[in-house]
């Protein structure tokens, strides 16, 4: 029953194609397809049936009635799901100073009042060009300006703020932050949202 | 570095070590042939494989009879993955229509995956169908790392024998690998994965009304956002158990759908590590001396945990670039603070710097975060822990037997100190050993020295530099340090899709890969056939504290002399640029 080395290793490749390459992903497909639908297929939400998003997949905003998301570096416009990817600039680069200082005067510009320092999420662009969250202090920092633009209470804001923010997984895992999102998509629903 | 952030990092390591431990008496038992509780599932499978392969399980071959089969299933593997990738517009599960990979891609590609690199000159969703990261990419992900298993394996029952001509099957070892650790693990981790929001579906890109249009870069209004989708989850868990660290998509584990959570980064993290870990502990059994395997781990350990706070201290602190333009960086239960740029929210500071010294000590090479983007400082601890020679814990198997070769220098110089014979687990090292051993250690600062004066000097090689000055030199250093390790991690900045990059960095890594194989298995063929030496007065001890601190000390030297002036013009001139 022996083989030669060469049957083997064709054998063996083809063996193992079918096995971990084949059988292994589709059995993984139909489980997950089973147990798991709505995290299978991308957590999306929808709006009046229609597919607005994925609270996984960050979006891009600039009204000053919405929450704005962290930078992103994707090309040819920011949170491009079908490209992810990062600016890759170091921070020693004056070109990354510069587009920081440019995305500075942008929301001071949209906000004037504000004099607060900004926080560091909130200008920098995150790795995968698509990042969901925001730190609270960025939440924080935008808030004033949200409200004014929706007319709303601060105070109402900051509520779904809160309601809208995640903490550390066990206490000890990750970032406490803010999905965007859907942030802002509980502010349309508060309705008043001026166009 | 804030106490949650001392907590986060105290947590990661005593998971690597509980776990370690019965992992590690569980693959002994894989080794050895013995009977686990997954016979009963299992067996009938392997031996299934065994028939449809022609291989018998009970051969006991040579050193070159299996230096042969490694690499004969690693050229069949590196052709199937070339010509899948060339073919693939003619194949179903190609929702986006791609067509045929590049010549010089798919070479560079399938030079990587075979060779448990997984660095990628190509952005996944946009590059490969699904059938190709299944049948492709995927299947590579399980054979390079149970070939680096399997050449563990046989290295060990080297060290574990005495007077043999044999160190074993290959085939078994490599059949074994798979199918009773890697794919179990595999099936377990992805699921976890799909249930905290990893995609695993076989669709093409789902489109989404944006709620605040927008527009392209040249004003073009964008109304929709397309949304990559795939079978991720089942490609991401074997990617970072088997210390791959191939991207299904181009952002890598930064995407949120490789990784969605900061319970998903801990595991994925935990994965990479985990099985080198448990890996000193299979040796200490099959040697019959625990002792041997906890002090490798203790080594490796510590080397990790120095690395994991330099990079973290790097990371969390204030870039005074950034402060200068009023940017609030200053970490507290708001806001993460410190170098947040290429960094993703869910994770923040310390998770992202500890996954990165990971991601480079384990030549995993995944990342949550663009480590192009780190500080100077940060950026220089990964580049660092793959010059050591991927010996900190390493690959899965490769990091073992690459340690193994370091215990065996150590106990030769110091032998050479003291004036014995030296001899490590009743084998006495002579000259073949020792030349051996060299020219594994040698040849890896090599390849990447040249290679790196090679590309700074040709406009091929710097035409791919993104940022200015010595970060721009460290793009090139770490482009070859990575590849010529087997680790994938990169400054991504750099231009490596080009002919120059795909096919040079396909060098270095088939250098770095199968050049020390090939010389690991006639080291264990060479220590097999010696008769065994009993423990003596003269016997240097390899388990005490102080053998401890003289292999950390052999290995920081050798990783010093060889990469300090190369570090001296990248990070460290980089860092003193930005202080000032």
């Amino acid at each position: 029953m022996r083989g030669k080395p060469v049957s083997r290793a064709i054998r063996m490749i083809v063996i193992l194609t079918v096995l971990t390459g084949l059988v292994y992903p589709f059995a993984i497909t139909g489980v997950a397809q089973l147990l798991f639908p709505l995290s299978a297929n991308g957590s999306l939400l929808t709006r009046n049936g229609t597919v607005i998003g994925s609270e996984l997949i960050g979006q891009p905003f600039t009204d000053p009635k919405y929450f704005w998301s962290r930078p992103s570096a994707t090309e040819p416009f920011s949170d491009n799901a079908a490209l992810s990817g990062a600016s890759n600039d170091a921070p020693t680069n004056p070109a990354l100073l510069q587009t920081i200082a440019r995305r500075a005067q942008e929301l001071r510009h949209a906000d004037p009042l504000n004099t607060a320092p900004i926080p560091v999420d909130l200008v920098t662009a995150s790795g995968s060009g698509l990042d969901p969250h925001i730190s609270i202090a960025s939440a924080l920092y935008q808030l004033p300006r949200v409200a004014r633009a929706r007319r709303l209470d601060p105070s109402i804001v900051r509520t779904l703020v809160d309601r809208c923010t995640e903490g550390r997984t066990f206490g000890l895992l990750g970032e406490p932050r803010v999905n965007v999102l859907q942030l802002n998509l509980a502010l349309d629903r508060l309705g008043g949202a001026p166009r | 570095m804030t106490i949650v952030g001392a907590g986060y990092i105290a947590a990661y390591l005593i998971a690597l070590l509980l776990l370690s431990k019965p992992l590690g008496a569980y693959m002994a038992r894989i080794y050895q042939g013995e009977r686990t509780f997954l016979d009963p599932v299992v067996g009938p499978l392997e031996r299934f494989v065994y028939r449809l392969a022609g291989i018998d399980p009970h051969e006991e071959m040579d050193w070159k009879s299996n230096a042969i089969a490694m690499l004969l299933f690693n050229l069949a593997g590196f052709i199937l993955l070339y010509l899948l990738q060339r073919v693939q517009q003619w194949l179903p599960l190609n929702p986006l229509r791609f067509g045929p990979v590049g010549a010089d891609t798919a070479f560079n590609a399938a030079v990587s995956f075979t060779s448990n690199t997984n660095w990628q000159s190509y952005g996944g969703e946009t590059t490969m169908s699904h059938l190709t990261q299944m049948a492709g990419m995927t299947v590579q992900n399980f054979a390079s790392a149970a070939t680096g298993m399997a050449v563990l394996a046989l290295f060990i029952r080297g060290l574990a024998r005495h007077s043999a001509r044999t160190i074993g099957n290959f085939w078994v070892d490599l059949t074994r690998s798979i199918l009773y650790v890697l794919l179990p693990l595999s099936l377990l981790l992805s699921l976890v994965l799909v249930s905290q929001g990893v995609v695993q579906n076989l669709s093409g890109p789902v489109r989404a009304h944006l709620l605040d249009p927008t527009v392209d870069a040249s004003d073009r209004p964008v109304m929709e956002q397309s949304i990559a989708m795939g079978p991720v989850a089942s490609q991401v868990a074997i990617k970072h158990l088997g210390t791959n660290g191939g991207g299904f998509f181009n952002a890598n584990a930064a995407h949120p759908f490789e990784n969605p959570t900061p319970l998903t980064d801990f595991l994925l993290v935990l994965s990479q590590g985990v099985i080198a870990a448990a890996f000193c502990v299979t040796f200490g059994r099959m040697v019959k001396d625990p002792r041997q395997g906890r002090a490798l781990l203790t080594v490796m350990m510590a080397l990790l945990t120095a690395g994991i706070l330099a990079t973290t201290f790097a990371e969390s602190a204030s870039v005074p670039t950034m402060t200068a333009l009023g940017i609030d960086q200053h970490a507290s239960p708001l806001n993460p603070g410190g170098n947040m740029e290429g960094k993703e929210m869910r994770f923040g500071i310390t998770p992202s710097a500890l996954f990165a010294t990971v991601t480079t000590a384990t030549s995993c090479g995944a990342v949550d975060g663009m480590h192009d983007s780190f500080t100077p400082l940060g950026g220089l601890v990964p580049l660092v822990m793959m010059q050591l020679g991927e010996v900190v814990l390493g690959g899965v198997g490769s990091g073992l037997y690459g340690m193994l070769v370091f215990v065996i220098v150590a106990v030769f110089v110091a032998g050479l100190l003291v004036g014995r014979t030296p001899e490590y687990l009743g084998h006495k090292l002579e000259a073949f050993e020792m030349k051996m051993a060299s020219l594994l250690i040698l040849i890896m600062p090599v390849t990447v020295l040249v290679l790196t004066a090679v590309a700074v000097v040709t406009a091929g090689g710097r035409a791919g530099i993104h940022n200015p000055g010595p970060h721009g030199f460290s793009e090139i250093l770490y482009a070859f340090t990575s590849q010529g390790n087997n680790n994938g991690s990169a400054f991504a900045g750099i231009d490596a899709g080009t002919p120059f990059y795909n096919l040079l960095g396909a060098l270095a890594m088939l250098i770095g890969r199968y050049w020390l194989a090939v010389p690991t298995l006639a080291l264990a063929g060479s220590l097999a056939r010696k008769n065994a030496v009993p423990p003596s007065d003269g016997t240097l001890p390899t388990h005490t504290s102080l053998f401890q601190f003289w292999l950390t000390a052999v290995i920081l030297i050798v990783g010093a002399l060889n990469f300090l002036p190369a570090l001296a013009l990248g990070p460290i001139v980089e860092h003193l640029m930005m202080i000032h």
